[in-house]
């Protein structure tokens, strides 16, 4: 009896022993695993930077982004205090914050993480004028062309059409890779060439749509590339990777991709990537420059989180300097201040040879639309426009319009 | 003795008389002893079941976004209204109802016809059991991943043998083909398993006997064994045809719905993980009960009295 009541006792007090560390808080940082182990050095340099205030404990989620959500939405509903970092896409933040998952970031730690970071990074994590997530990574595609084949870039997309129909005529390679198939792809590209026709999806306030005739160029030119003879046969099966893939094997002259192809290319087809050149992404409008769709990640803190004042600060030194240009050169992730782009460290420039056409790109670049619906929003918009060569651009249009009202308002289902 | 016998169990037809035609006192008690027994689990049945469904019933009658919890207010019937006249949920009905008559068919034929085999076997009965049973001893999802590689062009073995450029997985009805074989190779073990236990309780005499009055195979097959093994192939059929209906695992794994191939489980959980529409997603999973109940009843209305347990006292 007496020694199942010291068992007892006994576990009783190693129960209480865990909270009584009397040291650094234990942060949980919850992030995609990266190609290479540059996050858990991240977080072990910053642990250590912080003379025992926090120690960052790296917690990787699934690869893909709709894994990541899943993870991350389950736990946080069920008001989970075990996350305190999250690493969000950057479509999210206007969903988490309405839902009340994350903390808006108090306005002086907010000033310094406007500091020197890109714009339209900034944009993607503020809601409703508060700054809801740091910039961490961001992505964005340029055009890759083959330079034996191509002697100068396209400017505008009829220009690119033109040269591969020449290039058709003459029986080279000609096609122009990019992804089309039914997925967050798709709503990228399109937002891209909306963009680019001087206009947008939905309104500055996020309540209703705003496509008009900028969306019907953008619909028509994304029509005439999907129906001529630039366009792959797969397009509409295509994801990144399967693009990079394509233009690899050598059947095509151009590629509208993400930087990670760049890299591969040097691995995989070394004859190609010595003619491998790169440029900004071409115009839909002659006199309007392109505004690219920036992809990446950014890091908030969780509204069930024991120590946020801890998790804001380590967030301001995972994303320092020092450790984007170690997260550019080891994963390949473009950073978002601004200052490495313009005081590149040489290693810097190894990895980034095209990081003037990035850093132009990022100045004039677009985002998603800032909605707490956006998932459903781009679920509707891939399932309307699939695939590309069916593309009927006012017949869409309207669809859109009726699908955004719904999605809004969370009325109807989708697919 | 026999008279206090007799005594006692004329009390207790009297008594059972007397209650208008009722039972005995010796199967009431025994019927009541029935139920105490299996209270216990039944309430915990219940109380795990009844909560969960109840709160879904109450979900659905709100328009509950997670995105949007400050706009949460009751809709009553509104939900249900756009679940009905959504085009994206009869597409997925009329799938569903698609992959179900056709895998269970098919199934139920291939199954038959190894559970034949399984019981005439005279050679290495154990090694013929266990072949069989091998697919339906794999997870769905790892046997649904080596699919899904097997037909994606340019590194899946069966996609190379379809003509270049062939994505089947994308287009609808090809989709759909693989989706129906991928269930009918996981699932046909299981529906062999159930009718080879109803098999074995053919009385083999009786097949004797019709042989020796000249009836040939097949109407020996038709006249005598499906007859007899009804109540299996009730058990069988009923099983197969509700899990059939709610099918997730291998559209998830090999098309995630895309090219409209969405079974009523899969665009259920795209509303409720993915557009977190608490509301609608509760609708669609009310009315996937109500449609799997439906089923149900149909298969014991339809199989009268052949539903085991019917037989008379």
């Amino acid at each position: 009896m007496a020694a199942a009541a010291g068992i007892a006792g006994v576990l009783v007090l190693a129960g209480c022993g865990g909270t009584s560390s009397g040291g650094a808080a234990q942060l949980n940082w919850y992030i995609t695993n990266p190609s290479a182990s540059v996050f858990i050095d991240a977080a072990a340099s910053c642990s250590a930077a912080s003379g025992g205030a926090y120690q960052i404990n790296v917690r990787y989620l699934p690869s893909d982004a709709d894994g990541q959500r899943q993870q991350l939405v389950r736990r946080l509903a069920a008001r989970d205090s075990s996350l305190d970092i999250l690493g969000l896409d950057v479509t999210w933040t206007p969903e988490f914050a309405e839902a009340g998952w994350i903390q808006p970031w108090p306005e002086a730690k907010a000033n310094q993480v406007r500091n020197g970071t890109f714009e339209t990074s900034l944009q993607t994590g503020t809601y409703k004028n508060q700054l809801y997530s740091a910039p961490f990574n961001t992505n964005t595609q340029l055009l890759w062309y083959r330079k034996d084949l191509v002697p100068t870039p396209p400017k505008t997309w009829d220009e690119m059409i033109a040269m591969s129909e020449q290039l058709a005529q003459q029986g080279k390679p000609h096609l122009l890779e990019t992804p089309g198939a039914q997925y967050e792809g798709l709503t990228v590209w399109f937002n891209t060439m909306v963009s680019s026709a001087g206009g947008q999806i939905l309104n500055d306030a996020g309540t209703q749509s705003a496509l008009g005739p900028p969306a019907l160029t953008a619909l028509a030119t994304m029509q005439k590339f999907a129906t001529s003879v630039a366009a792959d046969p797969s397009l509409s099966n295509q994801k990144e990777d399967a693009a990079r893939l394509a233009f690899e094997g050598g059947k095509a002259a151009f590629e509208l991709n993400y930087p990670f192809i760049y890299p591969s290319a040097k691995k995989n087809a070394p004859d190609l990537f010595k003619n491998l050149g790169y440029a900004v992404y071409p115009r839909v409008v002659a006199d309007k420059p392109s505004k690219v769709t920036i992809g990446g990640f950014n890091l908030a803190v969780s509204q069930y989180s024991k120590n946020p004042q801890q998790a804001f600060d380590a967030i301001q030194c995972l994303r320092g300097r020092d450790n984007q240009i170690a997260n550019a050169t080891g994963a390949g992730l473009p950073p978002t201040l601004t200052d490495i782009y313009q005081n590149p460290p040489p290693g810097f420039v190894d990895s980034y040879p095209f990081y003037k056409e990035i850093f132009a790109s990022l100045n004039q670049a677009s985002v998603r639309p800032q909605t707490p619906a956006y998932q459903s929003l781009s679920i509707l918009i891939a399932r309307i426009l699939s695939p590309p060569s069916a593309i009927s651009p006012q017949q869409n249009l309207d669809s859109m319009q009726g699908s955004i009202a719904s999605a809004l308002q969370s009325k109807g289902l989708i697919p | 003795m026999s008279t206090t016998v007799e005594a006692e169990s004329k009390r207790g037809e009297q008594t059972g008389a007397a209650r208008g035609g009722g039972l005995s006192e010796r199967s009431r008690a025994e019927r009541k002893l029935g139920w105490t027994l299996i209270a216990p689990a039944a309430i915990v049945m219940i109380l795990v079941t009844a909560y969960p469904v109840g709160y879904a019933i109450y979900l659905s009658l709100q328009r509950y976004d997670l995105r949007f919890p400050a706009q949460a207010q009751f809709v009553w019937f509104s939900n249900y209204a756009e679940v009905l006249t959504s085009g994206i949920w009869w597409n997925s009905v009329w799938v569903t109802v698609f992959i179900t008559v056709i895998s269970v068919s098919l199934e139920f034929v291939l199954g038959f016809a190894a559970a034949m085999l399984m019981h005439r076997t005279i050679f290495a009965r154990g090694t013929v059991r266990t072949a069989v049973l091998i697919p339906y001893g794999i997870v769905t999802v790892v046997a649904a991943y080596s699919w899904n590689y097997a037909w994606t062009p340019s590194t899946g073995y069966l996609a190379n043998l379809l003509p270049n450029g062939a994505a089947p997985l994308t287009e609808t009805f090809p989709a759909l083909a693989i989706i129906i074989v991928a269930e009918v190779w996981k699932t046909t073990p299981f529906m062999a398993i159930l009718l080879l236990a109803g098999l074995s309780l053919v009385d083999e005499s009786l097949l004797n006997a019709a042989k020796v009055d000249g009836a040939t195979a097949w109407q020996r097959f038709l006249k005598i064994t499906v007859p007899m093994i009804k109540p299996a192939i009730l058990v069988a059929l009923l099983f197969r045809t509700l899990d059939a209906f709610r099918i997730f695992d291998n559209i998830y794994i090999l098309t995630n719905g895309s090219a409209g191939t969405g079974s009523v489980s899969v665009v259920d959980y795209d509303n409720l993980t993915i557009a977190l529409n608490l509301g609608i997603g509760s609708a669609i999973s009310i009315l996937i009960f109500i449609a799997v109940a439906i089923i149900a009843f149909l298969f014991v209305k339809g199989f009268g009295a052949a539903a085991p347990g019917q037989e008379v006292k």
